[in-house]
């Protein structure tokens, strides 16, 4: 705005001779850009911050099956943190995004690297590689049931082919549920931290890396501790990105497993919905709500303060 | 973050439901009623409902929320009352009556409920559900049976055993289904379908008075109790006959496997017959249906009911007490439960129509309600509130998904989860 608002002085002072007003086409170029984004930013402050605001509010009250505005104290997440289902839940988050970030960012890593080596028909694999991430998690939920399901998908493929004993059922295995998950949610999204990786190597300065060369270093060790390092902007692009992916999974949990066998595989998203609006306690999902931002924010704030004041060199 | 857009949607409905407040003010008399009979023969069901109403001179506004559960239907419903805008009349079943009803919102029908006489129509147990603070606030469309055993006698005849009567007959009849390369048990490994084969193997175990003491009147001890851990043992004898591929399948599904002769039976409701029924199959022929085993003496009740919404205009009050008249008379009762595979409410009702699975139903409901043998479906949110009955729901589901957990330790465990308020 400061800029805008310097160029309207200027105008001003160039037609100072005729008339001290700016004239009204400034006017409007100063005014227009507050006009076209006011709707947008009215709506994200009243959609988002108020609602998170509300959310806040109904998280201290008794609410069951109607909002009830009554102070209650902390009574929600006590009952939160003694419920065996959030804390499962929680596991599940800690389990699920650990395996998810790491995994997604190694394959994605490895995939840019691999790509990076001047081959031919890159642009043709670049799309394939792509192309789940055009998918929404619905449909690969889906899909990957099919695929998981011991006597339709991977397992029947083995037995078939004269594998009797091979055995691949963690869709309906309790413990193993969970990885499912990370399975279909890692096939969707490491095509893309590949690209956001590929980006990253193509704008890595050839002479330096030739300059190593000429030094003797090795591939590996080039990779190592030049390349590599110089990719920290998108490890740590790549990471915000995938962290709230994995906060806020819900959808192809849903499609997936559906929070099964049971409720094995529930995330606090699922959990969220679950308690809101089928089981009549508004308070108690409003809590869990509250406290999954609480995670986004544990995660990201440290990680966004610590990158944010390293001085940008390149 | 998925609750933002939850709620933004929400917020949708709600200047969308102001929106209506503004249409509806138009015509008074238009009468709005916020359903979620959606599928094939319950669209058909509701279409009978809008008629009679229209030949006693009120218009139908449809509300319907598509959603079996009617999970998206209450959300509506929520903002539409908070939005001090509620619709007519909205499905509402269970003790979900009462929890709105202690919000003040619900208008009184027992102006109507006196005329028509609904206390000598409906038995005791239904009418309780009807009521909130002694006065009617609901009114019964129809009367599902929770504990059925829908079974494919064809596969028991290649099996060479006999439909199992009680609990102890159970295993040995499914060893040898499953022996014939049949799979024993369809069951669809959701935690609805779980707790609606809990709960009928505990009426089937430990008889209707055991059921009403734990499943509604959550009494601890009984919770705790050596007829619970037994019947956790025999629900975990359930489990091993059920296949592989059961995670997170549909019961629809489930019922499917019965029609091609690939399972022997299925433990389900009586809105599995619309399945049957739909892929031209008979009862009695292609298909049996038994009280699920132990119970035949019982009956496990899901009842689908209207309520009406308090209203400022004299008109849509006026309609409202027709639609109630309308919901009780027989000629609805019938025609409604005809496509829906349910029974009528009223009893003493000419079935002449009916097939002989909801004959034999009702026969059973009349007969257990004079025996005081009529206990209300928990699985089905007829028999406690929603907290609680999820939180049990939810002790269930994790026994009958975990090969380790112990009978003894779960009956402890559902007897705490039944203190969630």
């Amino acid at each position: 705005m400061d800029l805008t608002a310097q160029r309207v002085t200027l105008a001003g002072d160039a037609g100072a001779g005729a008339e001290a007003k700016p004239r009204l086409a400034d006017r409007i170029d100063a005014w227009l850009p507050k006009i076209v984004l006011a709707p947008t930013f009215v709506c994200a402050l009243v959609f988002i911050y108020g609602y998170i605001l509300w959310t806040a509010v109904l998280s201290v009250t008794p609410s069951r099956m109607l909002p009830k505005y009554e102070f209650a104290g902390i009574v929600q997440y006590e009952a939160l943190f003694g419920n065996e289902r959030w804390w499962l839940a929680l596991k599940n988050l800690a389990l699920f995004g650990g395996t998810f970030v790491l995994v997604c960012l190694a394959v994605g890593l490895l995939l840019a690297i691999l790509l990076d080596q001047k081959i031919r028909g890159e642009g043709f694999i670049r799309s394939i590689y792509l192309y789940p991430m055009a998918l929404s998690f619905i449909v690969t939920g889906t899909a990957w049931k099919w695929i998981l399901n011991p006597e339709l998908g991977i397992e029947r493929l083995l037995h078939d082919w004269g594998f009797e004993n091979a055995r691949f059922d963690w869709l309906i295995d309790p413990e193993m549920a969970i990885y499912t998950v990370v399975v279909a949610a890692v096939w969707q999204s490491s095509g893309f931290v590949m690209a956001l990786f590929l980006a990253g190597l193509r704008g890595i300065d050839d002479s330096i890396i030739k300059a190593a060369q000429v030094d003797g270093a090795s591939m590996p060790t080039i990779y190592r501790r030049i390349i590599i390092p110089s990719l920290r902007p998108v490890f740590f692009s790549s990471f915000m990105i995938l962290t709230h992916i994995a906060v806020k999974s819900f959808d192809l949990v849903m499609a997936l497993t559906n929070g099964g066998p049971g409720f094995a595989s529930d995330v606090p998203a699922t959990f969220m919905y679950a308690f809101a609006f089928t089981r009549n306690q508004i308070g108690l999902g409003a809590a869990s709500a509250m406290m999954m931002l609480m995670i986004v924010v544990a995660v990201i704030v440290p990680f966004m303060y610590s990158e944010l004041r390293r001085p940008r060199n390149g | 973050m998925k609750i933002r857009t939850g709620i933004v949607r929400s917020c949708l409905i709600v200047a969308f439901g102001a929106g209506l407040t503004v249409a509806t003010g138009v015509q008074a008399a238009e009468l709005e009623v916020l359903h979620w009979w959606t599928a094939g023969g319950e669209a058909k069901s509701a279409a009978e409902l809008k008629k009679i109403l229209e030949s006693k001179g009120h218009k139908w506004k449809d509300f319907a929320v598509a959603g079996g559960g009617g999970e998206n239907a209450m959300t509506v419903l929520k903002s539409r009352v908070v939005s001090g805008n509620p619709p007519a009349a909205a499905q509402i079943k269970g003790p979900s009556i009462g929890e709105w009803g202690a919000e003040g919102v619900l208008s009184n029908l027992d102006e109507v409920a006196k005329a028509g006489g609904w206390d000598g129509l409906l038995p005791p147990v239904v009418t309780k559900v009807m009521k909130h603070d002694g006065h009617y606030v609901a009114v019964p469309v129809n009367v599902h049976r929770v504990n059925w055993m829908w079974a494919n006698p064809e596969v028991f005849k290649k099996a060479g055993v006999e439909i199992p009567k009680t609990w102890d007959e159970f295993p040995a009849a499914a060893e040898k289904i499953q022996k014939a390369g049949f799979v024993p048990v369809a069951h669809g490994g959701q935690p609805w379908q779980d707790f609606t084969v809990f709960e009928s193997i505990a009426l089937g175990v430990g008889g209707a008075d055991f059921y009403r003491k734990a499943l509604v009147e959550l009494d601890q001890a009984t919770l705790k109790g050596a007829t619970m851990e037994k019947v956790f043992t025999t629900f975990a004898g359930v489990r091993k006959y059920t296949d592989k591929d059961s995670a997170n399948r549909v019961w629809n599904q489930a019922t499917g496997m019965i029609i091609n002769g690939k399972a022997a039976m299925q433990f389900m409701g009586d809105w599995a017959k619309g399945e049957f029924s739909s892929a031209g199959k008979t009862p009695g022929k292609d298909y049996v249906c038994v009280a699920a085993p132990g119970s035949a003496e019982a009956f496990t009740f899901n009842i689908d009911s209207l309520v009406m919404f308090e209203q400022s205009s004299g008109d849509v009050r006026k309609g409202q007490q027709d639609l109630a008249t309308a919901v009780m008379s027989p000629a609805f009762q019938e025609v409604f439960n005809l496509n829906k595979g349910s029974i009528p409410a009223r009893m003493n009702m000419n079935l002449d129509k009916f097939d002989d699975c909801a004959k034999l139903s009702a026969r059973d409901f009349e007969a257990a309600a004079k025996r005081g043998a009529l206990v209300p479906s928990i699985a089905h949110q007829m028999a406690v509130p929603a907290a609680t009955a999820g939180a049990m729901q939810d002790v269930v589901t994790q026994f009958f998904n975990s090969a380790n957990m112990k009978p003894k330790d779960a009956a402890e465990k559902l007897a705490r989860a039944a203190l969630t308020k």
